[in-house]
Parts: C-alpha cells; structure tokens; sequence
C-alpha cells in the first residue's frame, strides 16, 4: 500500500511538472510577451527595444532557465544597470537592499510573482478568489451529490422499472444541459422582471415586486442569501448530477444482480432492508470515483457560472487573467486547477483501494 | 401590421386543450407519486381458470394510462399548430408558431419521409432499424435529424440571412413585423441587438454546429484509434508512455486549455497549426495501415488502395493546414493553384482543439476495449494462423469492438456540441458575428434579463441536439445490448 501511494506520488509529481511547464510555454510564447512589453512600457516599441525591455525585466535568456526560477530551483536574476550601479532581479522587491534578498524566489519559496494588470501579489489575489469559488463548489456539491445518489439508487434498485426509466430521462437530460443553457433557462423563467415566473407570481401578489430570485450574484460575495446565490449552485450542481446519477444507477443495477442479493430476498427480507442494508453500501463505492473526477469538470462549470451570474471568483480570474495577459496570475491559476485535478484523482485512486475490500494492492 | 400572436388562430381552442393537457399530465404524476409512495403496486397479468389471462388494473395503472393519453394529446396539439400554420393563409392567423412550422416546412417533410423508409424496412437494416424498436431512441433520432434536416435547408428555412440588420428592429419582442419590402414579413423570434433575426440565426447555427462537430469527433476518433489499438494491444512501455500522454491532457482543465490555444498571442506563434500538422496525419495512418494489413498479400490491390488513400488523404492535409490568405502564416509549403480549399484560422483553431480535448478520451475508452477483446479466441486464432499484429488490431479487435465506439460517438458529438458552445460562450474561436449556437448564446446574455429572447433560441437549440444524442446513444445501447 505504503509503495502504490508512493508511486501514485511520484507521478503526480512528474504530471504537475509536465503541465505546468505546459502552461509556462504557452504563456511565455514571444508573442505574449511582446505584448507584455509593450503594454508595459511603451505602446511604439521598435523591436529592438521590446528585446531588450524583456532582457532587463528578466524575460530574456532560454525558456527553461526560466520555468526553473518561475519554479524556484534556479536562483533567481539579477542585473545591474551600467549607468546607476542599481541592482534589480527577480526576487528584489521595489526599495529592497539587493544584499537581504533571497537568491531564489518562485513557487517552492511560495512566491507566485506579481499581477501587471492588477497591481497585486498573485498569492493576494488568488487567495481571496478562491474562498469565494470553495463557498460556491461547495453549496453546489452539498446539493449535487446527496441529490444524484438519490436518484441512482432510486433508478438502479429497479432496473427496468417505471421510476427507473423515468429517472433516467431526467439524467439524461440533466447530462444534455450544459450550464451556457441551463444558467439562460433559469435567468430567463425565475429571475427576470419581464418574463417567466416572477411577473406572474407579483401579479399574484404572492411576491412583492421584483424577482424570484437574483440573476446577478455579485452581492453574494458580501452576503450569501437563498435569493442570490440559488441559482449558480443550481446551474452547477445540475450538470454534474446526471453523470453521477447514472453512474450509481449502473452500479446499483449490478450490486442489485449479485448473489447475495438474491439470497436475502430468499431468506424473505424486506425489500426496503435489503436496498438500505445490503446493497447501498456496495453500490456507492464506484460512484465515490465518480464524484472525485467530478471535480475538474465542476472547474469548467465555475469558470461558465462565475462569469455567467458575475461573480468574481476564481473561475473569473482566470477568465481575466488570459484575456489580459497577465502571465503570472494566469500561471498561478493553472497551478491551482492542475493541483486541484491531480489531487482529486490521486484521492479517488486511493480511496478506490480502501473502500473495495477485494482490490489488495501488496 | 400587428403583433403575431404566439399561437395564432387555432390558438383559440388548441391553448385551452394544451393547458388541459399539462394539468392532466400533472395531476396523473402526482397521483401516480402519492400511490407509489403509499405503496400500490401496478396491476400484474393474471391467468385466470378459463386459460385466459387478464391484467388486474389498480389506480396507479390508471394514473399512468391519464398521463400518457396527456402526452399524447400534447403532442397532438403541437401538430395542430403546424398543421394551422400550413393551412391558415394568413400570418395573423398562422401565429408564431404555425409560421414557425410553415417554415420548417422541408425538415418536415424529410423526417416524415425517413422515419416512414426507415420503419418499414427495419428488419432489413440491421442496428439501425433496431433503433426504431425503442421509443428513446426515436425520439433520439428525431430530435437528431430535424437539426440535420435544418442544417441541410437551413437556406430555404430561414428568412433572413445571418448577417442581415434591420435597424428599426434592435431588440424588438417576437412575432414583430418588419418594415415594407424585406424578405420576409415578421421576425418570429425577434431582432437581437444589431436587429438580426433570432430565428434565422439560430436555424444558420446549426449548419456550423452540424458540420463540426460530427467531423471533429471522427477525427477525435481516428486520433484515438490509432494510437489506442497499439497501446492496448501491444503493451508495454509503449503503453506506458501514451497513456502518461493522455493522463497529461485529460488533467488539464478543458477551459484553461481553450484559454491557451486560443488567444490571439498563441495563434501568432503557430502552436494550433502546429498541432493540427501532427493531428490531421493520424487520419491517413489509420487509412494507409488499415489497407496495407488487409491487403499486403496482394501487392496490385495494396498498392492501388495504399495509393489512392495516400494521395487523396495528404492533398487534403496540406490543403487543410496551408492558409491560403495568410501568406506568412507558419505553415506554407503548397503552391496556392493546388490547396483546394481554405479554412479560415478561427474554424481550424476551434476544430484542432475540439480534436485535441476529445482525443484521449476516445484513446482510454479503445484501450480498455482492445485489453478485453484481446483475450478473445478469434485474435488468439489469427496470431496462430500468423496474421500481423496490425491486421489483428484493425480487422479483428476493431469490428468486435463497434457496438460501444458507435455508442460512444454518439454521445462524443453530442459532448463536442457542448464544448464547442463553451467555446462560442467565452467568445473564443469563431467570429463573433457567426450565428454558431455559442457565440449567439454570448452576445444574448448581456441583456438576459430585459431581453430575453434573442439567447433563449440558441440556447434550447443546443439543449434539445445534444438531448437527441444522448437519448439516440441509449436507443442504441439498449438495442445493441439485446443480441
């Protein structure tokens, strides 16, 4: 066991770095970083002046010396200006005396850099971006999950049956709805002033004015009420669910088929006894998987729901960050999502091996 | 001219027939909810002394039989509105949705036509006429096909041309009629902020969404198959190192990585042409390795089928990946009289990252069958006879492995659709002015809760063909799993 979690980890390592020298290329392309010269310093430069501009900020030199001091393995530059004598690099800060700085400054020192559009530490930002986005994932997870269990174990302890066929419809169509069409439907029927539901319930006079619930759930970031955050969890947790519903369904079915089943219904227990004590244990063990790898879906989902209801999550940083081209705090998301990936899929492979008793790994 | 109203003249006796028939299907869930919940069981065939057998109905069969005569009646007065909007001269009369009907008019009739070809030959036609066995799977294709017949006549469907505006009518409510002398006499679905037509758009959409996605996912599959088939098949390190490959991509967050591939800056640099350059290759080493197994004993028709496939498949590639226009672009090495077409960057950037998400996917799924299907009797007969390792891959693991990957293509288009949606969502890849499903859906949501009606079309548009999908997949699950 002690070596397939260190195996696991070891690979997971060798994967994190893989991507995140991925992203690192692709954000360090010439072209991005011209235009990062060029925003940065003069709109008009020759290009002469753009390499040497990215020479003295530290952008020159072969792209894998820097991925190692973006890394923090390879100390970081520094550079000393000809005419002034004035020392600056990578890891000295504005005002800073160049003899207290740390020679390497990077991901391992937990540095994460500096937003140019923002104006900010990376790790500020990040930091405040991703509570918000933890709070969203989740109220959508607390209602995803205990909701798709339900209707696969409903589904698959009948297979066959009305209720299933029924159910699996929904999850079906629950699968069909990404959350572009399914945020539109809910904005348009339950949180618009001049059409769906809420003109018909004020003319009801059962809602005051206004709307049933808030299209718009940027004043969840202060205050998190049913009326403005509803429909973002809903939006999420709608998607995801048919996928887990179905997985549950297929491994109720299955469990539902096995012997000792079939030997509980002969000794005469109840059906309900048999659903509750015999099968839903065995039957939720494959779904644990699903729900693990759910996770890097659900950060699709965000980033569409974040900008979709306006809330100004992690998924909406990162949507700034790439149209902005702001290097750093885009580089630092993708470490946040890779890690959140490899993390989930190392605690779904592990938690697979302990929760089947019949996979043994010596 | 007045307002259209939605339903129009029959309106006045189908709408209350519609409401009756909502509230029916309502009340018969409820009823049918409430005597589940307090445990009456459905009737059960019962044999009876005369050697008959009879079906002792309770309430909840009862219930049942209520909602299903309201599904039926519902959808007998959706037919009535079409069928109003085919006969009513007038468009006051036909309303929205009989004008809407009338419209649709050619999709109509090619669905009537395949669904009544289709039923009567189905015995003859294998899984597909199966399919016409369950009514999800119907359903399914219907759903499919209308947006096939719709991409296929979207010319003849839609009134107005994508691109055209009307200026006096920017945001107008549907069934609004346009001023004297257009085309056509009403914008049925309303204008949009420029004051296109909002039916019109999303009828032209789907001739985009119908032509890549389906051919992206046939790509996707190529990629997937031929390089799934060996690592299965063969093993090793070989296996080793793809499926660390296809572990890399698959962890990579799909949205970050459409970020990346399709920002201007990373288009300047080349990196999407680059790898449409690898990607597009594999389609023509599936072909040239499928034929060359099959055939190699006999060179004349080897050559000839090698050949052709060789020829036909790398004119194609280079005419795929040099761009015309861009006479710097990064890749360039194909005289313009003989690229026979051109792809515009944006569509081949969109199109290369679809190939690219969907690709390993594809790749673990062909795998894992290959790993099952090789211990099969049949392969461990063609190793005794001597046949290659690609023969055995192509002509015996990949027929016996069809049922899921057809299964699995149809729900991997109907995946494609919603990636290629999510694309159009964040305004990335095609052009903002195209009418594609995304990017209308994108332009709609600015207004959503003033004016909702230009994103609501696009939006049920895409819902309903990659419902069609899914539900068709099941259909043929269910179907192919009965042999």
């Amino acid at each position: 066991m002690g070596a397939f979690i260190l195996r696991r980890t070891g690979v997971m390592i060798l994967t994190a770095l893989c991507l995140t020298f991925v992203v690192f290329f692709l954000t360090n392309l010439f072209p991005n970083l011209e235009k990062l010269a060029k925003t940065q310093g003069n709109a008009r430069m020759t290009d002469e002046e753009v390499v040497s501009w990215l020479d003295s900020n530290g952008y020159g030199g072969p792209m894998i010396l820097r991925y190692g001091e973006w890394l923090g393995v390879v100390p970081g530059w520094t550079r000393e200006d000809e005419e002034t004598g004035e020392i600056t690099g990578r890891c000295i800060d504005f005002g800073m005396d160049p003899a207290d700085a740390p020679t390497r400054c990077g991901l391992l020192q937990g540095d994460l850099g500096f937003s140019t559009v923002s104006d900010d530490e990376v790790g500020n930002i990040i930091g405040g971006r991703l509570q918000l986005t933890g709070i969203l994932m989740f109220w959508a997870f607390a209602l995803m999950v205990p909701a798709a269990l339900l209707v696969g174990v409903l589904a698959g302890m009948r297979e066959g049956s009305r209720l299933d066929r029924s159910l699996s419809t929904f999850s079906i169509a629950s699968t069909a709805t990404p959350e572009y069409v399914s945020g539109v439907i809910f904005i348009v029927f339950l949180a618009s002033s001049t059409t769906g539901l809420s003109p018909m319930l004020v003319e009801l006079g059962w809602l005051d004015s206004g709307t049933l619930f808030l299209g718009s759930a940027r004043s969840a970031m202060e205050n998190i009420t049913f009326w403005n955050f509803f429909l973002p969890v809903v939006t999420i947790a709608l998607y995801g669910m048919g996928y887990i519903a179905r997985m549950t369904r297929a491994s109720m079915a299955e469990v539902m088929t096995a012997q000792y089943i079939r030997t509980a219904r002969l000794k005469g227990v109840n059906f309900r006894s048999i659903v509750m004590k015999h099968a839903l244990r065995n039957a939720l063990i494959a779904p644990f998987t699903v729900i693990m790898l759910q996770f890097p879906w659900l950060l699709t989902g965000v980033v569409i729901v974040e900008t979709l209801f306006n809330y100004n999550g992690f998924g909406w940083t990162m949507v700034q960050a790439a149209s902005n081209n702001d290097i750093e705090l885009l580089l630092a998301c993708s470490i946040v999502a890779v890690f959140v990936v490899l993390v989930t899929q190392l605690i779904s492979d592990i938690g697979y091996v302990f929760l089947n008793p019949r996979i043994r790994i010596a | 001219m007045d307002l259209l109203t939605w339903t129009g003249q029959f309106g006045s006796f189908l709408n209350p027939l519609i409401l009756a028939s909502v509230v029916i299907f309502l009340a018969g869930f409820f009823t049918n909810f409430v005597l589940t919940v307090a445990g009456v069981r459905p009737g059960e065939l019962e044999i009876q002394g005369d050697g008959t057998m009879a079906i002792n109905s309770t309430p909840a069969d009862y219930a049942l039989a209520t909602m299903k005569y309201a599904v039926l009646l519902f959808v007998l007065c959706c037919i009535g509105y079409i069928i109003g909007g085919l006969v009513l001269p007038t468009m006051e009369q036909k309303g929205i949705f009989g004008a809407v009907g009338q419209r649709f008019l050619p999709v109509w009739i090619a669905l009537i036509v395949t669904f009544a070809l289709s039923i009567t030959f189905k015995r003859r036609l294998g899984l597909y006429g199966k399919l016409f066995d369950s009514l999800i799977g119907m359903i399914g294709f219907g759903l499919v096909m209308f947006w096939v017949f719709s991409a296929i006549f979207a010319s003849l469907v839609a009134p107005f041309d994508a691109l055209d505006q009307i200026s006096s009518m920017r945001n107008e409510v549907p069934g609004t009629p346009t001023p004297e002398g257009e085309a056509f006499s009403h914008y049925l679905f309303g204008g949009d902020r420029l004051g296109r037509d909002v039916f019109s758009r999303m009828v032209l959409g789907s001739t985009y969404v119908l032509q890549i996605a389906p051919l992206a996912t046939l790509f996707a599959f190529m990629v997937g198959i031929t390089l799934g088939l060996p690592a299965g098949y063969i093993g090793g390190k070989l296996d080793t190192v793809l499926t660390f490959v296809a572990n890399l991509v698959l962890a990579f967050p799909v949205i970050l990585l459409f970020y990346l591939l399709v920002t201007p800056e990373i288009v300047q640099a080349g990196v999407p042409q680059y790898m449409s350059m690898v990607l597009f290759l594999f389609p023509i080493i599936f072909l040239v390795v499928l034929f060359n197994s099959r055939y190699h004993t006999q060179p004349t028709i080897r050559n000839v089928l090698v050949g052709i496939a060789a020829v036909v498949g790398f004119w194609l590639y280079f005419s795929l990946i040099s761009d015309r226009a861009n006479l710097d672009s990064a890749v360039r090495f194909w005289p313009e009289s003989v690229d026979l077409f051109n792809i515009p960057g944006n569509l081949l950037i969109v199109f290369v990252s679809v190939v690219f998400v969907n690709s390993p996917t594809v790749f673990r799924i062909v795998r894992g069958i290959t790993l099952d299907v090789k211990t099969r009797d049949y392969v461990a007969a063609a190793q005794t006879r001597g046949e290659g390792p690609w023969y055995i891959m192509l002509w015996e693991i990949l027929p016996n492995a069809r049922g899921p990957l057809i299964v699995d293509f149809c729900l991997r288009i109907g995946y494609t659709t919603i990636l290629l949606g999510t694309l159009g969502f964040f305004g990335l890849g095609l052009s903002p002015e195209s009418p594609d499903w995304g990017s209308t859906i994108n332009e709609g949501r600015r207004l959503l809760t003033v004016y909702p009606h230009p994103a609501l079309p696009p939006a049920l548009a895409l819902m309903s063909l990659v419902l069609g999908l899914n539900l068709l997949a099941d259909g043929l699950r269910e179907e192919s799993l009965k042999d």
